[in-house]
């Protein structure tokens, strides 16, 4: 078994309402000097192999459209 | 004309479409509660006997991962994706129209809300030039007036894709001059298919089929596949 994580975050370039939601709640919580918060999310899983991990990206974990991916191996 | 409802767990408005197909059929001197239209568990494979589909709103598996994404994997979508394939009427409705566009049956994407809150109000529509089934009774440039309840309604399609929806006459609802509520793109609240037999919209029609919710402007999307005999 292989241990993964795979990375999601909205694409570049379109609006990030979440991220853009803390980001604004930032400075009253006296949090300055920050900027381009983006909020993308972590799956980790456990596969036999990594072979079909792409295809799992493209198909479910991810939107092609809307977001990207990076698959991170963690542990052989 | 006999309508199947999907029902995901997690559906929350699929007895309000049920109730809005079996008005319109009443209303074309159809339907009753023998009319043979129904609810579909997700579970289910076999959409035989039926003539049109309505993929409804709620929450489908919780809206787990993006909403939408895991409700296109139900086996019941399976049998959708076959059905629209041959040319029969599906109409999403709110996660309805997230599901149609997860499944590659529908342009585009549902991003949350620009401003992130959940909208819940009356607003307007202005009817596309769109070429659909479910468009037979209203006029392209109309204004109909029905409930907007969403999070997750900001309709997304990269430049190219935009063009191409824009430039093949896909929109199906925009959102009236002053009325979007959540930073869609070029106002786009509803779109089509190529075959334009496949419609998903935001707002909810089936909420606005009886006199006592304060508009009936949402029957006619009801009533139009049987008026255009696009029974699959």
């Amino acid at each position: 078994m292989i241990q993964a994580r795979v990375l999601i975050r909205p694409k570049e370039g379109i609006l990030d309402a979440q991220g853009k939601a803390v980001e604004g709640a930032l400075p009253a919580l006296g949090f300055d000097g920050i900027e381009h918060v983006r909020v993308g999310r972590i799956v980790e899983l456990r596969a036999e192999s990594a072979d079909r991990l792409e295809e799992l990206c493209e198909k479910l974990l991810a939107n092609p459209l809307i977001e990207d991916y990076e698959i991170e191996t963690i542990a052989e | 004309m006999k309508w199947g409802v999907l029902q995901f767990p997690g559906s929350c408005d699929e007895r309000d479409a049920l109730n809005a197909c079996l008005i319109a059929e009443a209303s074309l001197g159809g339907g009753g509660s023998d009319s043979g239209s129904r609810l579909v568990w997700h579970e289910e494979t076999d959409l035989s006997g039926l003539d049109g589909i309505v993929v409804p709103g709620g929450f489908s598996y919780g809206d787990y991962l993006r909403a939408g994404a895991i409700a296109r994997f139900s086996p019941a979508m399976t049998a959708v994706a076959e059905f629209a394939a041959d040319g029969g009427p599906v109409l999403g409705i709110c996660n309805g129209f997230q599901v149609l566009c997860e499944s590659g049956l529908l342009p585009g994407a549902l991003l949350t809300n620009e401003r992130t809150r959940f909208i819940c109000r009356q607003g307007d529509l202005i009817v596309g030039d769109a070429n659909s089934p479910f468009l037979s009774e209203l006029e392209p440039g109309q204004k109909i007036s029905i409930p907007f309840k969403h999070q997750s309604g900001r309709f997304f399609a990269p430049p190219e894709l935009l063009e191409e929806i824009e430039s093949n006459n896909q929109v199906a609802f925009r959102y009236a001059p002053g009325h979007n509520p959540n930073g869609s793109l070029n106002d786009i609240a509803g779109v089509t298919n190529r075959a334009g037999n496949v419609l998903g919209l935001m707002p909810h029609p089936e909420h606005a089929v009886e006199e006592f919710a304060g508009s009936t402007d949402g029957l006619g999307l009801f009533r139009g596949p049987a008026l255009a005999g696009a029974e699959a």
